[in-house]
């Protein structure tokens, strides 16, 4: 036992509190490991650095909470500005770890050092996690599905976008708030710090500029490629699900498409090589058809076509990708061949549906009267 | 009916026993042969092409799984054309080979030609009176005018589908010689003509040759290439009547078929009418939900 008096070190403290087994009187441990504790963030620091009611022994029974922001000012500013906020629910040791063994971000033992960054904030965002009982969706499964997920998880890729990456650290706003990172209009910078070419042909391009001037209908980024469960773009399934996410707003077009043999073959599930919209169209830089960038340019057509297509020429792409067989100013030749084609089918089978059911009512009933004029099936 | 001509109907299958004992040769060895190619490659060129016409609905997935997955449904649609298309120009050789090389009667014109004439629409008039009970029967030649629609429908349709269909699998080089909207309305055409040949075989053709009453539950002539006398007299009295008046009846007479023969044949008739009302059923459900 300590003798009463002032207290100087570490070593004081742990004279009691290295015992590992030391608990409160509600049965929590109160033990702390001065080996780890000395090698952490913290450990050139006295206990009272933190612990600052703490100045002699014997000590109260009650001691104040410690409060992280007596040091870390500006990161308490940030988070108390933030969606965590509320200091019960998000004690920086939810996402720092155990007090006593906080190491810096680039230390593998921390928290937040990259590669654990997705489960520390897994342990909220996660199915069944805090954060759903705030209605917010379970994403930790997605994002480690995801092309970033596996790069960090599988790869141990250090600069693979992880959850701050994108949202923040101490001040994470939500996407509504037009100062967040991943508010709408923010979004295209936020991926574009990683995917700079990216960002700069997606800046030139139509829904870029529908962006910057303020048309937040236009798609950013995480429109095509969602925010959390990011796929490579040439897996069949990101190819299978983001034709529907252009035609959300280009509806016409997807409905045009849906008539033609790229979507129906395309329809049937990660047949990879038919053409999306993204293939004619361009991905990131989209332009008009007018605009001679355009990979759908009148001049450019033969090479868009030709990259599927060998042998395509001018002739071959004159084929239209979107034509409509039931507009008749738009697409007069195609109209009357679907018309023609219509109307022989409908006078076909009407005709012969009629001809055929009468033809069987007579013969049964002929069948029936011969059969029972001369006493049935055995006579 | 006082005016209907009563006729002793026959057993409904030729398998059974016929009072003459007789049979009577109606189709020829190739000519079966050509019904089974098309058939066999015309349910595989329909189940392949039905997951594509209605790729959006609930089953075209499964359907084109069961073909061999989504990357094996266009091969095998091809593949099938091709025997078809293989198949066709033989029967196409062959009719020139009769009519125009040996000058055979009967190719072009007459009672036992495939060209329509004026007896089929008296025919197809008088067919249809009797139907509702306002005349006596027609008596039937050797291809009855349904019979050579059925004919002529398959004809066009390989046509129209054969060459709109290659038109898509070669596109590129069609493009020489077509406009560009021709490559947009051969898709059209393609696809709302197969879909006529789907719905016409599948409810059509299958109840008018094999599941009516005369016929029921199918027609094996075109399997076994013979039928009795007395099926092949109720049902083509003209042609029976004319054998017998230019006493050609007895070089007509063919072998009762084997039974094992006819089994098998049976089994593989049935598979194809039950592929076939099935995919009928999947293509009404897509179109009409």
């Amino acid at each position: 036992m300590l003798a009463a008096g002032k207290l100087q070190a570490q070593t004081d403290c742990l004279a009691c509190h290295g015992d590992k087994t030391m608990q409160d009187a509600a049965g929590h441990s109160i033990a702390v490991d001065g080996k780890t504790f000395s090698d952490s963030m913290h450990g050139g620091l006295g206990c009272n650095a933190c612990h600052a009611d703490i100045k002699d022994y014997p000590h109260p029974e009650h001691i104040a909470a410690v409060d992280c922001k007596t040091c870390h000012a500006d990161q308490a500013a940030a988070l108390m500005g933030s969606v965590h906020a509320s200091a019960k629910d998000h004690p920086c040791t939810s996402c720092h770890g155990d007090a006593h063994s906080i190491f810096p971000k680039t230390d593998a033992r921390s928290a937040v050092y990259p590669l654990n960054v997705p489960k520390t904030c897994g342990t909220c965002h996660s199915t069944d996690g805090m954060a759903q009982k705030h209605g917010l969706p379970s994403v930790y499964p997605n994002y480690m599905d995801s092309i970033h997920g596996s790069a960090l998880s599988k790869e141990g890729l250090l600069v693979a976008a992880n959850c701050q990456s994108c949202h923040g650290s101490h001040g994470i706003l939500s996407h509504t708030n037009p100062k967040s990172p991943t508010y709408k209009a923010n979004v295209p910078k936020t991926c574009g710090s990683c995917h700079a070419r990216i960002d700069a042909d997606y800046e030139q391009g139509a829904h870029g500029h529908a962006v910057a001037t303020g048309n937040l209908k236009a798609p950013v980024c995480t429109d095509c490629h969602t925010a959390h469960a990011i796929l490579q773009p040439t897996e069949s399934a990101f190819r299978m699900q983001s034709t529907p996410i252009c035609g959300s707003c280009h509806k016409d077009k997807l409905s045009t498409y849906r008539d033609t043999f790229h979507s129906q073959l395309g329809s049937l599930g990660g047949y990879v090589e038919t053409a999306r919209c993204w293939d004619c169209h361009g991905a990131h830089e989209i332009h008009g058809a007018k605009d001679p960038r355009s990979p759908i340019a009148p001049a450019n057509l033969v090479v868009t076509c030709g990259k599927c297509h060998a042998g395509a020429n001018l002739s071959f792409v004159q084929y239209q990708p979107h034509a409509n067989a039931h507009d008749r100013k738009l697409n007069p030749a195609l109209f009357y061949v679907r018309l023609f084609m219509n109307l022989l089918l409908a006078s076909v089978l009407t005709f012969f549906v009629i001809h055929t059911v009468l033809w069987l009512v007579r013969s049964r009933f002929d069948q029936v009267k011969s059969r029972s004029v001369k006493g049935g099936d055995n006579a | 009916m006082p005016d209907t001509i009563q006729e002793p109907l026959p057993a409904a299958t030729t398998t059974a026993a016929p009072a003459t004992g007789r049979f009577i040769r109606r189709f020829t060895r190739e000519q079966r042969y050509l019904h089974a190619v098309l058939f066999s490659t015309f349910l595989g060129l329909a189940g392949t092409g039905l997951p594509l016409r209605f790729s959006e609905s609930i089953w075209a997935r499964g359907l084109a799984g069961a073909v061999g997955g989504f990357g094996a449904i266009l091969y095998f649609h091809k593949f099938c054309a091709l025997v078809l298309s293989v198949a066709f120009l033989i029967h196409v050789k062959e009719i020139f080979t009769r009519g125009f090389a040996r000058r055979e009667k009967g190719i072009f014109w007459g009672p036992t030609s495939m060209v329509g004439n004026w007896k089929d629409v008296k025919d197809l008039l008088g067919h249809m009176r009797w139907m509702i009970g306002l005349g006596p029967k027609p008596k039937f030649e050797r291809y009855a005018y349904w019979e050579k629609f059925d004919y002529w429908a398959v004809f066009w349709g390989m046509i129209v589908i054969g060459f709109s269909g290659y038109a898509m699998w070669f596109a590129p080089f069609f493009a020489h010689f077509l406009p560009g909207w021709a490559l947009n309305a051969a898709l059209v055409i393609h696809s709302e003509e197969g879909l006529l040949a789907i719905l016409f075989i599948f409810s059509i053709h299958f109840v008018n040759t094999h599941l009516r009453p005369d016929s029921f539950p199918m027609d094996m002539v075109i399997f076994t290439g013979v039928e009795s006398e007395e099926e092949f007299k109720h049902k083509r009295p003209m042609e029976y009547a004319r054998m017998v008046k230019e006493g050609k009846l007895e070089q007509r007479l063919g072998e009762a078929p084997a039974s094992w023969f006819v089994n098998f044949a049976r089994i593989i008739g049935f598979t194809a009418i039950f592929i076939g009302l099935t995919l009928l059923v999947l293509t009404l459900t897509a179109y009409f939900k």
